[in-house]
């Protein structure tokens, strides 16, 4: 897969990507899609790698977020309480500045930021595959379709791989770094636009659409009708029988559009970071997302861990330390005492509470090493990153926490 | 509706426990369950995504529709919104949907998956259902995570919107009653003391109170750290802190790793007291706008323990225990 590597007469110049990393792995990528399940920093390990993409290798970078609670728009600092506004299905350049505040420097590449407006993502759809205005105006003011591209999240599902591909059809960046939608099921996504073609080619809808069509109540739908009318109401019942008729006239382009999203995902251009965190639910979540992303044939480039405590917790030397600290807090107090200065007695509770605490973490440690090893599906790139003491709120967080998942 | 005093969580008929993924919102509904079971209640616990995680929570094998009874009085079940629309259709409409109209059922499943409001309320609506036979004494729901509770519960009210007429409509009209009833609905919102966790439940007070009927009855903040440090004792600290080396010397090894140990519980501490700061104001003051009662926030503890199942359920059950009263 990517590039080829460095050539041995072609001494690689320092700073450029390493192979075997995620630097190396994102150099030689058109498409990062984090996934994975939720609470694990999706949206942060996806604005962290587009923000480093756009700071170390000089590409236009376009980071697109899926998620109602508009995170990437906290993680830029460009909303202070995360009721984010602003950032609109539109893209935005992330100022330089903000990256010359965080760094000094300039980044080498532009980094752009987008958010997914599903109703308004869907009305861009139904705009482009509708046969004619009258077609167009009527799906748009059709209840069941205002309600599901509006009020049912879902639909999220399809239309972020759909603006996906549309982003990258323009050609306007080199890279495009994806967070994925909190879907039930993680791997709910990949499937969307398959879904979405055998929906619109469904022999079912149209037998469903065409007898209602002609309203010539044949023996086979009737008591279909019947029973409908009885439990959804007549009115209900039609603009349901609405929404299939007018859709099915976008049939065609629907399928095409869905095809080509199923192939983007699994082009050579594009691969997956499975994003998670150490706590057994996650992990068994991310087990099975990477084996169903292997299953599918579909590139799983990385797994990254992430807010995974310091292995100092689980040095054995420094779990015998402490526990001989706790043991003996009081002597050490009294022999510290002549250069602290403080009340031993105090220092004593202090030095218990520092080893109480070390021996604490190091279960917590250990429980996470075991879950590590619990993932068998070993990617290309398997980074690790580190609890951070503070929130990744700006731009200098952001390149914090990408400095350690590169390398 | 504004009591004096609150209504005990346990003594609604219907919860739902939503949260944003990675916040423990599977590990409080069953914990839930458990306190009340062991209250004497009969009780349902539903889990909505079907993953299996509640009943293994339980160590028990995946549940399905039908449900299982995993300890004495806790009955784990596995929403399946089509054989909630095949239930619907005998028990309310008596149709037989295996014998005779099987075509029928895969028409209408194949609408509950086009128009997926549909789907939302076979889900709710066989809560409900639960609630108003009086089965058991008390439903606990493992609900969609925080991004989709919101569409589920107003899902009702959604399809009351859209359907004027017909036996639907007459359906969702008893399902808002229970909803909307809060001595018998609650929703529990299951965070931590992070950032994002945070953000999300300050978001989700407001849009349950705008867009449904149903209260928000609890925040549950699970994972507290436990503050490393009493007064003064943080300045004896860092003077510890500074004297490393001499610390070394006197154990006989690096003391390092200890003292950056201390120093990141501190601030991980530290980072999150101040988001659970901003999680009580929040709620006063989304509370206060709409003149109503600020939610009880009810503090779990970060476990420091090895176990995940059972083992570790049991330990949240009973920090809530205690933080409920019980």
């Amino acid at each position: 897969m990517g590039e080829p590597g460095p050539q041995p007469d072609d001494p690689a110049p320092p700073g450029r990507p390493k192979e075997g990393t995620l630097d190396g792995l994102v150099a030689s990528k058109e498409i990062v899609i984090a996934c994975g399940p939720g609470g694990v920093g999706k949206t942060t390990t996806a604005a962290a790698t587009a923000a480093m993409a756009a700071y170390h290798h000089g590409d236009r970078v376009l980071v697109l977020t899926i998620d109602p609670a508009r995170r990437l728009a906290d993680a830029l600092g460009l909303t202070s309480n995360g009721r984010g506004h602003g950032l609109g299905n539109s893209e935005r350049r992330i100022p330089d500045e903000v990256f010359r505040d965080a760094t000094g420097n300039s980044p080498r590449g532009e980094l752009w930021a987008a958010m997914l407006d599903t109703k308004e993502s869907w009305d861009a759809l139904v705009r482009r595959h509708a046969p004619d205005a009258r077609t167009r105006d009527k799906i748009l003011a059709n209840p069941l379709y205002r309600n599901i591209s509006g009020r049912f999240v879902q639909s999220h599902d399809y239309i972020a791989m759909e603006r996906l591909y549309e982003l990258h059809a323009q050609g306007k960046y080199d890279l495009i770094v994806v967070d994925t939608p909190p879907t039930r099921n993680a791997i709910d996504f990949l499937d969307a636009p398959a879904r979405m073609s055998d929906f619109f080619s469904s022999r079912l809808l149209r037998w469903l659409t065409a007898s209602y069509r002609s309203r010539v109540m044949n023996l086979a739908s009737r008591p279909f009708y019947q029973v409908a009318d009885r439990i959804l109401g007549t009115d209900f019942l039609a603009d349901i029988a609405e929404f299939f008729i007018l859709f099915q006239s976008m049939y065609a382009g629907f399928v095409e559009r869905a095809e080509a999203v199923t192939r983007l995902l699994s082009d050579w251009r594009t691969t997956f970071l499975v994003v998670s965190t150490l706590e057994a639910t996650p992990v068994r979540e991310a087990e099975y997302f990477a084996r169903a992303l292997v299953a599918r044939k579909l590139p799983l480039g990385a797994i990254v861990l992430n807010k995974v405590l310091p292995t100092y917790f689980r040095d054995r030397d420094a779990g015998s330390l402490a526990e001989q600290l706790r043991d003996g807090a009081g002597s050490v107090a009294d022999r510290l005492a002549g250069s602290l200065g403080t009340d031993p007695s105090l220092t004593a509770r202090v030095l218990q509470e520092v080893a109480e605490s070390f021996l604490n973490f190091g279960v917590v440690a250990r429980r996470e090493a075991e879950q590590q090893a619990e993932l068998a599906t070993r990617p290309e790139v398997l980074a690790s990153v580190p609890f951070f003491d503070a929130d990744i709120v700006d731009m200098e967080g952001l390149l914090r926490l990408g400095a350690t998942m590169w390398s | 509706m504004a009591d004096a005093r609150p209504l005990p969580l346990l003594d609604r008929r219907l919860l739902f426990v939503t949260g944003k993924g990675g916040t423990g919102k599977t590990t409080v509904a069953a914990a839930l369950a458990q306190l009340a079971a062991g209250r004497g209640k009969h009780v349902l616990a539903c889990e909505v995504d079907a993953k299996g995680d509640l009943a293994a929570l339980f160590e028990a094998a995946p549940t399905d529709f039908a449900g299982r009874e995993v300890e004495p009085g806790v009955v784990v079940m596995s929403m399946d919104t089509e054989a909630s629309l095949r239930e619907y259709l005998k028990l309310q409409l008596r149709i037989p949907v295996a014998t005779r109209l099987g075509p029928l059922a895969r028409a209408l499943d194949f609408v509950a998956a086009a128009a997926p409001g549909v789907r939302e309320i076979l889900t709710v609506g066989k809560l409900c259902y639960e609630v108003r036979e009086r089965n058991y004494d008390l439903v606990v729901v493992d609900a969609a995570a925080t991004g989709h509770i919101v569409s589920q519960l107003a899902a009702p009210q959604a399809i009351n919107d859209l359907v004027k007429v017909g036996l639907i409509r007459s359906q969702t009209d008893w399902m808002l009653e229970i909803l909307s009833d809060p001595r018998r609905t609650g929703l529990v919102a299951v965070t931590t003391p992070e950032e994002m966790p945070v953000n999300e439940t300050l978001e989700l007070a407001g849009r349950v109170r705008a867009e449904t009927t149903v209260e928000l009855s609890a925040v549950v903040v699970n994972r507290v750290l436990p503050e490393l440090f009493g007064l003064h004792e943080e300045e004896v600290f860092d003077d510890v802190y500074a004297h490393a080396e001499e610390l070394s010397k006197l154990l006989g090894g690096d003391s390092g790793p200890l003292l950056e140990g201390a120093r990141l519980a501190v601030t991980m501490r530290r980072t999150r007291a101040g988001h659970l700061q901003r999680l009580r104001e929040g709620l006063v003051s989304d509370a206060e706008s709409a003149g109503a009662m600020t939610p009880p926030v009810l503090y779990v503890p970060y476990l420091f323990s090895r176990a995940h199942g059972l083992r570790s359920m049991r330990q949240v059950a009973a920090a809530l225990g205690e933080e409920l009263g019980l």
